[in-house]
């Protein structure tokens, strides 16, 4: 029974990793249609504002929650108007062009920090379940993604914010012909997209130590899992980190992490190939 | 008889609509045939389905085009047997000449030394000479419908299958589209789908009329189009 | 200039005077700098052919010169004698990218999702590879080594006769040789049909396969040929390394390669050798020293290269000089000689 309860909070954590850190990917894409190979330097770089806030004496919690979220959303901003605004419409193009920005960021880091690892401890401690040992801090990683989850999906559906953002979704005329410069909506949505992945790599700051190089981690994956989703961002995004954090964690304890591994990235190429356009391309058109 | 196209209960579902109707439909050796109806109903659904661009399972009836059943045949197999396709979207490539499209299309059946030759005909019958070498992404709308039909003709086929050709014409380009049709119709088979009733008018040959995925009404151009049916279901589209 | 004039004609003078300096190099200077270069040249090469001509973009290129070093380092320990490894390293890539590219081609993948996959398979074969830790990983006599890999294999041999062992200055000899032959192949497939339909595909495929060609199958083959030439790479990266490591599947590989290409050039043959070569070049000095991080270098000049010179660099040089010999002829040079050095063909005049 606790073994199941383990196994249980093992994929919620699997999957609300997976949804926090391809969040800001899934926004820009399902809304831009921009693919940014630099997210997960924008994770690594919240992690590391969160840690050098945090060893500057600021409270964690406003470190990870609100410090590295405006810290990398301004970053995102600035590499909105210098980068991504001249490749609009050429998908290949931004891919390589956002694959040079993480490198150069991956660069900067390390110049700045150096190559060793730096970490925070978990504000959270363990607890019991059972006989395991479990990480207190998960489960703030799952409520985390919840609510994240819910507010994306409340903005969404509820708010003009949300409507202009659902507008975009279908191209840049529908925004233009409800009145708003499609160029200023794709400014502010690549900042949010990049703000959310400031949040992800705060919350999950003090899960291991950071190096300049952990993006490379996050990237692979994320896409995966975006573009399996397909474009719709919070169905899509949703649909796959369940299916993929689930596949993943029963085959990691069934048979080994690595192979977990592997069978998520063998189902990611499977997916595609039955749905073309990913999950929600096929199954959901209404863009939520 | 058998005809050089026969569809048996032609049928396309997208989602809940049904897009085209059991259609039973028959085109004959040499006939010139014009398919029409307002937007929506059907006909370019129909037009796919015998083009291999919507693969056809056993759900959705027979088609079968000089006899073969092409159930689930991609479109190059399609166009292997000698069907000559324009798409109702223009789809030339742009990043070549005109020249370099035509010789790309005769190459495949030519071969490389026949091709040379195809293309100088196909040149002088569609009066491409003056655009040979421009680039085709240079050039008109209507000016690259025509490189698009002298891509097909190139390739001598049987059977012409031309979606919207005369879109995007000017009065001229449509007056030498109609010839040519007629030109290709003395060797070749010619289904024609459009909803410009001026245009079908000047084509003057059997028109089949389609509404809401089922055939209407189908007989001569002048009868048809005075149909008081067919005037009906055309109100609030542009009628002839 | 058209998509097919600008694949440009077979510049004999330059290739012979290319071979010349290949062949008299190892007098100036040592090789193994070198050796490492055409290596990476030919990778490059690999998927130049696929990228720029039929517009498949393989994120993960690297899958298959990691098949090619595997292969021949797993194959070689345990057939003790190289030639049968050195073509088995371009036929396993080559196998599995068939299959992998029908898988894609024939379900009507493209784009994105093309990338997406190929990207996965590499990150498969990274992982898999670097978990084989341990003796229970065996293929025949080779342990595979995990993280650390397959060290200390024997290199290439001459044809049936193991006792002669190639390396150092024969092995540079070898990959320049390689490159110089996969290059003749690129460009004769470029000359013929196969070549012109490739360049179709990338510009209009659909109107490719209404001219009544079948699409998934040229795609697949060319995948698998430039399948085949990346596994000829790491076959001889293995040799020249004398270790394969998992490092060879790797994200930052395939992003190399990437940034060869498409910096030195999509669309043109030498541009992704050059672009192997240069870069190549700089990667390896500033990993000489330790002031300036590798990686920003390399990411600065991937931003500045697509935002300002998007086709690469060797197109645009291409562009310049062709719109200063417009200009000469234009001033009164002698025609025929000028169009003849220029490469351009008679019709582009027009």
């Amino acid at each position: 029974m606790d073994y199941a309860g383990v196994v249980t909070l093992e994929i919620l954590y699997m999957i609300a990793f997976l949804v926090l850190t391809s969040a800001g990917l899934a926004i820009v894409f399902g809304m831009m249609r921009v693919i940014n190979l630099a997210h997960g330097e924008f994770v690594m770089l919240g992690g590391y504002t969160t840690i050098a806030c945090s060893r500057a004496g600021i409270d964690i919690y406003v470190a990870m929650l609100v410090i590295s979220p405006i810290v990398v959303g301004l970053i995102g901003l600035v590499v909105e108007r210098g980068i991504i605004r001249f490749l609009y419409g050429r998908m290949i193009d931004t891919m390589l062009a956002t694959w040079g920005l993480s490198l150069l960021l991956i660069g900067l880091v390390t110049l700045i920090f150096g190559n060793s690892a730096v970490s925070v401890p978990a504000p959270i401690p363990g607890y019991q379940l059972g006989e395991y040992q479990m990480g207190g801090y998960n489960l703030f990683i799952i409520l985390v993604t919840a609510a994240l989850i819910i507010a994306m999906w409340g903005v969404l559906k509820f708010t003009r914010a949300g409507l202009i953002a659902r507008g975009a979704m279908q191209g840049p005329d529908v925004v233009a012909s409800l009145g708003y410069d499609p160029r200023k909506v794709y400014m502010i949505t690549f900042t949010v997209g990049a703000a959310l992945s400031g949040l992800a790599g705060g919350v999950l700051a003090p899960l291991t130590g950071l190096l300049p190089s952990a993006g490379g981690a996050y990237i692979a994956k994320a896409f995966i899992t975006v573009i399996t989703g397909g474009a719709a961002v919070i169905s899509g995004t949703l649909s796959s980190a369940v299916i993929f954090g689930t596949i993943n964690q029963i085959v990691s304890f069934a048979v080994h992490p690595v192979l977990g591994e592997i069978a998520m990235l063998a189902l990611a190429i499977i997916l595609l190939r039955l749905m073309p356009k990913g999950i929600t391309g096929r199954f959901f058109r209404d863009g939520t | 008889m058998t005809g050089v196209v026969e569809t048996h209960e032609l049928t396309m579902r997208f989602g809940g609509v049904v897009a085209v109707n059991a259609v039973n439909f028959s085109l004959q050796e040499r006939e010139l045939r014009c398919l029409i109806g307002p937007n929506g109903a059907g006909k370019s659904t129909f037009f796919k389905c015998l083009t291999g661009q919507y693969r056809l399972t056993h759900e959705n009836g027979r088609v079968l085009i000089r006899g073969t059943d092409v159930l689930g045949w991609r479109t190059h197999e399609i166009v292997r047997l000698g069907v000559g396709i324009k798409t109702q979207v223009p789809s030339v490539m742009n990043g070549l000449s005109v020249q370099e499209n035509l010789w790309l299309s005769a190459r495949r059946i030519h071969g490389w030394a026949g091709a040379g030759g195809a293309v100088d005909e196909v040149t002088a019958e569609l009066r491409l000479g003056e655009i040979l070498r421009r680039q085709v992404g240079e050039l008109s709308h209507g000016q690259r419908q025509m490189v698009e039909i002298g891509i097909v003709l190139v390739q001598r086929p049987w059977l012409v299958l031309l979606d919207e050709p005369a879109a995007g014409m000017t009065g001229d380009e449509v007056e030498r589209l109609v010839g040519v049709i007629r030109r290709i119709n003395q060797i070749a088979s010619v289904i024609v789908v459009d909803h410009d009733m001026g245009f079908v008018r000047m084509l003057g040959s059997r028109v089949t009329v389609f509404h809401q995925g089922s055939v209407l009404v189908e007989g001569p151009a002048e009868q048809v189009l005075n149909d008081p049916m067919v005037r009906e279901v055309y109100i609030g589209n542009r009628a002839a | 200039m058209t998509a097919w004039q600008s694949v440009g004609r077979m510049r004999w003078g330059w290739f012979l005077l290319s071979s010349a300096v290949l062949v008299l190099l190892p007098l100036v200077t040592e090789t193994s700098t070198p050796t490492l270069l055409l290596i990476w040249a030919l990778f490059a090469l690999s998927l130049g052919i696929m990228w720029g001509y039929a517009g498949l973009l393989s994120f993960g290129h690297s899958a298959y010169f990691g098949l090619g070093a595997y292969t021949y380092a797993i194959a070689v320990v345990n057939m003790g004698e190289s030639t049968a490894p050195l073509l088995l390293s371009m036929l396993v890539p080559a196998a599995v990218a068939a299959a992998i590219g029908a898988m894609m081609f024939y379900g009507r993948i493209s784009d994105v999702y093309m990338g997406v996959i190929t990207l996965v398979v590499t990150l498969i074969l990274f992982k898999f590879m670097s978990a084989t830790a341990g003796d229970a990983y065996v293929i025949g006599a080779a342990r595979l080594g995990g993280f650390n890999g397959i060290p200390g294999f024997q290199t290439l041999n001459v044809p049936g006769h193991v006792e002669i062992s190639l390396f150092g200055l024969p092995t540079y000899y070898i990959c320049a040789a390689a490159l110089l032959v996969c290059y003749l192949v690129c460009r004769w497939i470029l000359a013929r049909s196969f070549g012109r339909v490739l360049i179709g595909i990338r510009e209009n495929e659909a109107r490719c396969e209404l001219m009544g060609y079948n699409v998934p199958a040229c795609k697949t083959a060319i995948f698998t040929i430039s399948a085949a030439m990346a596994g000829l790479a790491g076959c001889l990266f293995a040799n020249w390394a004398e270790i394969v490591t998992p490092r060879v599947f790797s994200l930052g590989q395939a992003a190399e390669v990437l940034i060869w290409v498409i910096v030195g050039g999509l669309g043109t043959l030498i541009g992704p050798i050059l672009g192997a070569i240069v870069l190549g070049y700089v990667k390896i000095r500033l990993g000489e020293q330790t002031v300036i991080d590798n990686s920003l270098i390399l990411g600065a000049i991937l931003i500045v290269v697509v935002l300002g010179i998007p086709r690469g660099v060797v197109p645009a040089v291409q562009h310049l000089w062709a719109a200063q010999g417009r200009w000469a002829r234009r001033r009164g040079a002698k025609d025929s000689g000028a169009r003849r050095r220029l490469g351009i063909a008679a019709e582009e005049r027009s």
